[in-house]
């Protein structure tokens, strides 16, 4: 390829790169994998040499943003990635959608509906992914679900037991956000807030940006709880994305590295 | 273990029917009902599996065969979660004798079977009080395999436990899986105080005794419409 005539500015501020030092991708060390409580029957967790990223946050902190970065860079740089998210299993997700517009479940069916979503991802796209070797990037994973069923008064231990199914990921972040400024990044981006992502459903007022507010500082207290047990990294999501993304990138680094984050 | 319904203070009761396919559970359970009714107490019949909005979710994994043991196991547990939420719970509030064809036992006999550890089922379940009383329909093998065939003319997959790779011959496979989920039944009859009825003899003797049984332990009086005398 001719570069006697740089079309962007991008590379001609860049010195021209040598090919050859990039030609080599390292393979991840294998870190030992483990399910939180007995895991999926007949899946050897000694057996899933991708790794297992989740980033972690309400809507409007950033996350899809970041993934959608790390995605790039992840790929630019050799590995080979799938994505999953909440609700997009094939067996419930039509129902799930359905559910959340009618407002119709109680906080069990809803909760134990979350799970079905989950554990049907799990066994049918991240394990296999896993398995093969793929580095899998969650947009949020058992920990929201979790946070959200602890604010609708549902019991810490059930819920340990009930996702004793998942896998623990090499990193989990958690993109921390002030209410304030989650609130003001919704409006940005819909200029509206959501029901759900308000807690309309718990009664805590009737006016939505009250309620928002009140909803979101209750899942980061949830979430500083289950940071406890959980152990993810807690990032200040009140950042810039570049700012953001720099710390991610050097976390996710370490772990290309030496396989684990620290 | 959970308190029953009874012992937490509710008003209303609930009797749950238990037994492996073709055992004649539901036929039995049909005609407690009527009965309860004609005798005017106010009766509710709840159905395993069947949930509005939980039910197409079930039917499409089945049918797609995209049911794993983790996900059969919960999905029937969200499908249940919304029945007891929205219909069991306030009808026996409100002192209703709620009727269930299958509860809890089900999953614990079927989840487990199916190899989801004993411990978490019953845990996910633990949000769910006890019957006040569950009747055991014990049948021989033979005689449900031959009610189920006579009835008609396909095994269905998972009823069949196909799943589970037990045999590549369906009638093969039914008989294994049935047997072990008899098995299970058993081994938790004691614990759970099932009143077993034998399930080889007609249909108007079970009949007979279930009737017994419940005026023995239930004053109907007490689940007829207030204000209402019959």
């Amino acid at each position: 390829m001719s570069r006697t005539a740089p079309k962007s500015k991008r590379t001609r501020s860049k010195p021209r790169r040598d090919a050859s030092k990039e030609v080599s991708v390292p393979l991840p060390p294998p870190t030992p994998k483990r399910f939180y409580g007995h895991g999926i029957p007949g899946v050897d967790p000694a057996s899933l040499a991708g790794k297992l990223i989740v980033v972690e946050g309400a809507d409007g902190s950033g996350r899809s943003t970041q993934i959608a970065r790390l995605v790039s860079w992840l790929e630019g740089e050799g590995h080979p990635i799938v994505q999953v998210g909440l609700k997009r299993s094939t067996l419930v997700s039509p129902e799930l959608e359905q559910a959340k517009k009618g407002n119709i479940l109680s906080r069990t069916t809803l909760s134990l509906f979350y799970a079905t979503d989950f554990a049907d991802q799990l066994e049918n796209v991240i394990l296999p992914a896993l398995k093969a070797g793929f580095m899998v990037l969650a947009d949020r994973y058992i920990y929201t679900l979790m946070a959200r069923d602890l604010v609708r008064g549902m019991d810490l231990k059930w819920l340990k037991n009930l996702y004793g199914i998942a896998l623990e990921p090499d990193a989990v972040f958690y993109l921390q956000v002030s209410p304030e400024i989650l609130v003001q990044r919704n409006f940005m981006k819909n200029q509206a807030l959501d029901y759900w992502e308000s807690g309309m459903d718990l009664g805590l007022s009737r006016d939505m940006f009250e309620s928002f507010k009140l909803y979101q500082a209750r899942i980061i207290e949830k979430f500083q709880l289950l940071q406890k047990t959980y152990r993810f990294t807690i990032v200040n999501g009140d950042r810039s994305a570049e700012e953001i993304n720099r710390e991610l990138r050097a976390r996710i680094g370490k772990i290309l590295l030496r396989g684990k984050q620290d | 273990m959970n308190a029953t319904f009874g012992e937490a203070g509710f008003p209303g009761r609930l009797i749950a029917v238990e037994g492996i396919d073709g055992s004649g559970k539901s036929t039995q359970v049909r005609l407690l009902r009527k009965w309860l009714e004609r005798q005017g107490a106010r009766v509710y019949l709840s159905e395993w599996n069947s949930s509005e909005i939980v039910k197409s979710a079930t039917k499409r994994g089945k049918e797609s065969n995209l049911l794993t043991p983790t996900t059969f196991s919960l999905i029937h547990a969200t499908d249940f979660a919304d029945r007891y939420e929205r219909h069991l719970v306030p009808l026996l509030k409100a002192g209703y004798l709620v009727l269930c064809d299958r509860y809890v036992f089900t999953a614990f006999a079927r989840d487990v079977v199916r190899g989801c550890p004993l411990s978490w089922v019953r845990k996910i379940y633990g949000f769910a009080h006890l019957p006040d009383l569950t009747f055991f329909f014990r049948t021989s093998l033979e005689v449900s395999l031959r009610r189920i065939l006579d009835g008609r003319q396909k095994l269905k997959y998972f009823e069949a436990g196909m799943d589970l790779r037990l045999s590549n011959d369906i009638y093969e496979s039914y008989r294994i899986f049935q047997g072990r989920l008899l098995e299970q039944y058993l081994a938790m009859s004691g614990e759970f105080g099932f009143r077993v009825i034998d399930a080889n003899r007609p249909v108007e003797v079970q009949q007979s005794e279930v009737r017994k049984i419940v005026v023995d332990q239930f004053d109907l009086e007490n689940y007829r419409m207030p204000g209402l005398s019959l």
